[in-house]
């Protein structure tokens, strides 16, 4: 196959990967760009294996890794999809820097000149630091997110700060640089900058994570995500391979925009999240709280009401997926739909661990999507509901977002406070991730049933009958 | 203005033209399938994959070869995880239309 013939096939898997993308716009939709997506990838690997000559042995590294994603895939359970993501991020970040390695060892192999010229040194250093960032960051909030943080202290769920962190990263980011610097300028192979790089990186990359913790968990996951894609948009151009390129920049993209997306929603800066420590103050707040009263009532209360209303609200929250009680509250949900009730979901974009977790996590309950609402649809319609039900969220229908002075002032919130009844589900009175009361509890027309999530759904299901 | 166009460059209007195409797509994403995108992302960055092929492919099997060789173990890890999961994730989110559908009927 001529170098032409590959680039052209190379673009015809290019545009399926645009197409794979692009079919997310709709859940009908991306069930069939998911398959361009595989073809897409299927005619990348095939060409590329066409033009090179010890098939078997690479055929044999991609079974047994294939083998492994596949099992991984079936088995995941999708409370894990957090950690799932993180680890598959980690990999691209590796395989990104093992490539610029085996680069740098023979240059001929990829078709480069060698020794390598300075502009392709150039390339390979952007390339193998994005990559090396991308995998250890990644394992450290695999770690996070895997709650592993007994085993080992790096991977604790709250923020790693101590003093002096961030001129420290800073340094250690020129040093780095300018080994990059040296790597490029040198003659022969230049192993030494190259891999004294390298570990900066990796060092680079755990310590930037570590102090980013709990509720801002989201934020990272999408970083790591455009890190990784950069990354391979890196070696894309080390190796002269547009694909390579096209496929880096649009997961590269993609990535930011997901974490800009998820800044938004918690109102936070991009730059105050990367700062970290954040959450480090938990358990100090719920001030004043002492003089004000809640109403609580039993299941058996709720369920009343639920049962009487015409329309009601389900806003689920993070501690709904904890206590594993989707599947009680779609059955919930279905008792009320078949009393005439007008059942709907409203799912705030930090609801769970990762952007979109929340929509998979009611989906695998078999809640049908044309119940799920977004915070944006459905915070006009609040005003007229009867019944809210908030389970297991607090900070994201936390009416002082909406009061200058505090915090979270100008967080986009689910507006529950409108609705005519609020119940709320909580295990106790406990702050949430930002450590702030919310005056919703306090109000008149609010109602806490008090609880285990799943308990509480169960129970409420049995009084429904 | 003579001579060829230096390979970096043309490299450069790739990129800066699939920026902007991944910034249009994935806007037009719903919001309810970020985590599929995610998951989908990471199975198609994992085209790296050809540069680890190209990595572990030379006649003599070096150092540079074993390395392409774990290269390629660990981005198939994602390109069939990647895809498998997305597709997992899609499935859960077809089967309830036609379940809605008889609800309502």
């Amino acid at each position: 196959m001529s170098a032409n013939q590959l680039a052209l096939w190379y673009l015809v898997a290019s545009v399926l990967f645009i197409l794979a993308l692009k079919g997310l716009s709709s859940p009908v939709a991306a069930r069939r760009g998911n398959l361009f997506g595989m073809i897409g990838m299927a005619i990348a690997v095939l060409v590329t294996l066409a033009i090179t000559k010890k098939v078997a042995f690479i055929l044999i590294a991609a079974v047994i890794g294939g083998m492994i994603g596949a099992f991984v895939a079936r088995r995941v359970q999708m409370t894990q999809m957090p950690q799932l993501v993180a680890a598959m991020h980690s990999l691209v970040g590796m395989a990104a820097v093992l490539i610029a390695v085996a680069v740098v060892n023979n240059p001929a192999a990829f078709g480069e000149h060698d020794p390598l010229p300075g502009g392709s040194r150039f390339e390979l250093f952007i390339g193998s630091f994005v990559g090396a960032i991308t995998f250890s960051g990644s394992v450290i909030a695999f770690g996070k997110l895997a709650g592993l943080g007994k085993m080992f202290r790096l991977f604790s769920s709250a923020p790693v700060v101590y003093k002096g962190q961030h001129p420290l990263n800073l340094i250690l980011a020129i040093v780095m640089i300018g080994f990059g610097v040296a790597f490029f300028l040198a003659e022969g192979k230049a192993w030494t900058p190259f891999l004294v790089m390298l570990a900066i990186a990796f060092a680079l990359g755990v310590l930037i994570i570590i102090p980013i913790g709990g509720a801002d968990m989201p934020v990272v996951i999408s970083m790591l995500n455009s890190y990784s894609g950069w990354a391979a948009a890196g070696i894309g151009f080390s190796l002269n391979n547009s694909m390579l390129i096209i496929a880096g920049s649009l997961v590269g993209s993609s990535g930011a925009i997901l974490s800009y997306i998820m800044c938004k929603a918690m109102n936070r800066s991009f730059i105050s999240v990367i700062m970290g420590g954040f959450g480090a103050a938990e358990g100090a707040a719920a001030a004043g709280s002492a003089d004000k009263t809640v109403r609580s009532g039993s299941a058996e209360d709720a369920s009343f009401l639920l049962a009487n209303a015409e329309s009601v609200v389900i806003v689920p929250g993070y501690g709904l997926a904890v206590a594993r009680a989707q599947h009680a509250v779609k059955e919930m949900a279905q008792k009320l739909i078949a009393k005439g009730v007008n059942v709907r979901y409203a799912i705030h974009p930090v609801a769970g661990r990762m952007p979109g977790h929340m929509n998979v996590l009611l989906a695998e309950a078999e809640v049908p999507y044309d119940q799920v609402f977004e915070m944006e649809d459905i915070n006009g319609e609040l005003g007229t509901t009867d019944v809210v039900l908030v389970l297991g969220a607090n900070d994201v229908v936390n009416p002082l977002a909406h009061e200058k002075g505090s915090p979270i002032y100008g967080m986009p919130i689910i507006e529950a406070h409108k609705a005519r009844t609020v119940l709320v589900n909580k295990r106790s009175m406990a702050a949430g991730y930002a450590g702030l009361d919310n005056p919703l509890f306090y109000m008149d027309k609010t109602m806490m049933v008090f609880g285990d999530a799943k308990k509480v759904v169960e129970d409420l299901v049995k009084a429904l009958e | 203005m003579t001579g060829a166009i230096d390979p970096t460059i043309v490299n450069l209007v790739v990129f800066v033209l699939a920026v902007f195409v991944g910034y249009h797509v994935i806007w037009n994403v719903t919001p309810a399938l970020h985590t599929p995108l995610m998951s989908v992302t990471n199975a198609i960055s994992s085209v790296i994959i050809v540069g680890a092929i190209l990595a572990a492919g030379p006649y003599e099997t070096d150092f540079g070869a074993i390395l392409g060789a774990v290269a390629v173990g660990l981005a198939a890890v994602n390109v069939f995880g990647g895809f498998l999961v997305t597709q997992r994730m899609l499935e859960m989110f077809k089967k309830k239309a036609p379940k809605a559908e008889k609800e309502k009927a």
